[in-house]
């Protein structure tokens, strides 16, 4: 009940602040610029293996648009979803309406669940406006819909795990650049920490792999569901949320 | 109703408040008054559950701070100091979430915040937002959020605080309305409000509690004297002697602790007079050395005064 009060606070105030607008603007043109770019690169390469039948024999939809989307709509997700939880905590702090939020009769986790839910459903409805491009695909191109799901799915965790990042950050700090800045520096660096795999030697190279937050989603690209990248996300955004939790009754207990 | 023991909270190595022990009867108004820094803020802060003390401990309404933090939090209303809300949501919006996470029942919440929104006096502004609306709309839209859940406790934080004159008198009304109902804890540093609003007085300086009485007797208290310590280099019996022949004086008493070769003496005088002038006149006229002359230590007394003139100052700003 409390979390469904938090969960319909928080979206309405990113909605009453230019947030949500400017994060979904945002998002609606970088998708759609690499939906249009993506396209339009096929329907060149199309063209060409009209004389090539043995280059046409590799040219699928969703090889060539729909996987590479999805990846880039992960980028994409690196510097929004920072920008999406930053205020969820550093705002209450800040403005000092974290004092009454505490006095009321909320538990901590339902307090943290209901903020990062609502920071979910905004993730959920920019996916879903980047499922409207796939839709259009649909009447022009032959599209497999069992990989396009598993994307989602993957990215979906991906998100989660974002999100959860930037609620800690914002727990930790009142100044919602900090949040946000923090938040981004600690994912890209979970991104590319898998570059420097093949030269960190045996031991440390298949460690660095499976911290990298990007390589768990490459199964779900290929359109399988593997279990143990679906558990690292979701021990990922637990543990975030986890540590949020902690941070929030520090707050408490130090004063 | 509420029960505080031995309250003591640290922030880093400064004491905030230390060893705050004070009871409140159901029904009653307290006043919590002290100057600025006093530690009115962090007692409250510890009742409401935002700041755990460092020692010690309190039940407010029956249920301890620290072990059922949820029901105390079920059972009171609060108003901080700054009134803090979210400016970004309509006045009717916010009591609406308020309402929710206070745990009113579906079917009551629009009856009751009606009715508190009625009764606070906000019903014109419900449809504006909260960063739109002035200091005194503001303040009422606290109150009223703090009286959703028809609290057993109230605890007020400056609830009159930068508020114009009439605005003051309003809520004044609005918590002696209440009165009977709930218990109610409000702090203030300016004495007339305390004595016009509460029941009793507890008076808190430097996170100490130095009073507890009615307004009447304390005023009683107040109406006796004033002291002034004063140093001077001179013979001990012939200060004495023309300290106690000026008129106004009531009493010199002399005091060990006394630079070498000085005397030093707590002058005590009748309240509304201050001998500062004649004093240091008597002392210098005679040849002697004037060392030191200032007001004695904070006294109850003291206190009174500065809190006294705080509003003074306040009514002239």
């Amino acid at each position: 009940m409390n979390v469904l009060a938090i969960f319909k606070k928080e979206l309405r105030s990113y909605f009453a602040s230019p947030i949500a607008y400017v994060v979904l603007t945002i998002f609606a043109l970088l998708s759609g610029y690499f939906f249009y770019s993506l396209l339009t690169f096929f329907s060149l390469s199309s063209l060409q293996a009209s004389f090539n039948p043995a280059f046409a024999q590799g040219l699928n939809a969703s090889e060539w648009i729909v996987r590479p989307l999805l990846r880039n709509i992960a980028v994409t997700m690196l510097l929004l979803m920072p920008a999406a939880t930053m205020r969820l905590f550093s705002e209450e702090k800040k403005s000092g309406t974290i004092e009454l939020l505490f006095t009321y009769p909320i538990r901590d986790w339902e307090l943290l669940l209901g903020k990062f839910l609502a920071a979910l459903a905004l993730y959920a409805l920019m996916l879903g406006i980047s499922l409207l491009d796939l839709v259009m695909l649909r009447f022009f191109a032959r599209l497999e819909w069992g990989p396009i799901l598993s994307g989602y799915l993957g990215l979906l965790l991906l998100g989660m795990a974002f999100l959860g990042l930037g609620v800690l950050a914002s727990s930790l700090t009142e100044n919602q650049i900090v949040a946000s800045v923090g938040a981004f520096g600690v994912l890209l660096l979970l991104w590319v920490i898998g570059w420097s795999t093949d030269a960190a030697g045996p031991t440390l190279g298949p460690i660095l792999s499976h911290l990298s937050i990007i390589n768990h989603y490459d199964s779900f690209a290929k359109g399988t569901i593997e279990s143990k990248d679906v558990i690292f996300y979701l021990d990922f955004t637990l543990l975030c949320l986890f540590l949020t939790l902690r941070s929030l009754e520090s707050k408490r207990w130090r004063g | 109703m509420i029960e505080a023991e031995k309250l003591t909270k640290y922030f880093q190595k400064v004491a905030a408040i230390e060893d705050v022990s004070f009871t409140v009867e159901k029904g009653e108004i307290v006043g919590f008054l002290g100057p600025n820094g006093a530690g009115k803020t962090t007692t409250m802060r510890i009742l409401t559950g935002f700041l755990p003390p460092s020692s010690g401990t309190a039940r407010v309404a029956g249920y301890d701070i620290l072990t059922d933090s949820l029901q105390v939090r079920r059972r009171i209303g609060y108003l901080p100091e700054n009134v803090p809300l979210y400016t970004d949501m309509k006045v009717a919006d916010y009591l609406e979430f308020v309402a929710e996470v206070k745990g009113l029942e579906r079917r009551h919440r629009r009856a009751r915040i009606g009715e508190i929104m009625e009764k606070c006096r906000i019903v014109e502004v419900r449809r504006m937002l909260i960063g739109a609306l002035s200091r005194g709309y503001r303040q009422r839209v606290g109150i009223a959020q703090a009286l959703l859940n028809d609290p057993e406790v109230l605890i007020l934080d400056e609830p009159t605080v930068g508020l114009d004159p009439k605005q003051i008198i309003e809520i004044r009304q609005l918590i002696k309305d209440l009165s009977g109902k709930s218990t109610i804890i409000l702090s203030t540093h300016i004495l007339p409000e305390a004595s016009m609003v509460c029941q009793r007085v507890i008076i808190i300086h430097d996170g100490h509690i130095i009073a507890v009485d009615t307004p009447e007797n304390l005023t009683a208290r107040l109406q006796s004297s004033a002291k002034l310590l004063i140093t001077v280099d001179g013979p001990a019996d012939q200060v004495e002697a023309a300290l106690t022949q000026l008129s106004g004086v009531l009493r010199a008493e002399a005091k060990d602790e006394a630079p070498h070769g000085a005397v030093s003496f707590v002058v005590e005088s009748e309240r509304s007079r201050d001998l500062r002038r004649e004093v240091s006149r008597a002392v210098v006229e005679r040849g002697w050395g004037l060392l030191e002359l200032r007001p004695a230590d904070m006294t109850l007394e003291e206190i009174f005064i500065r809190l006294v003139t705080d509003e003074e100052q306040e009514v002239r700003g």
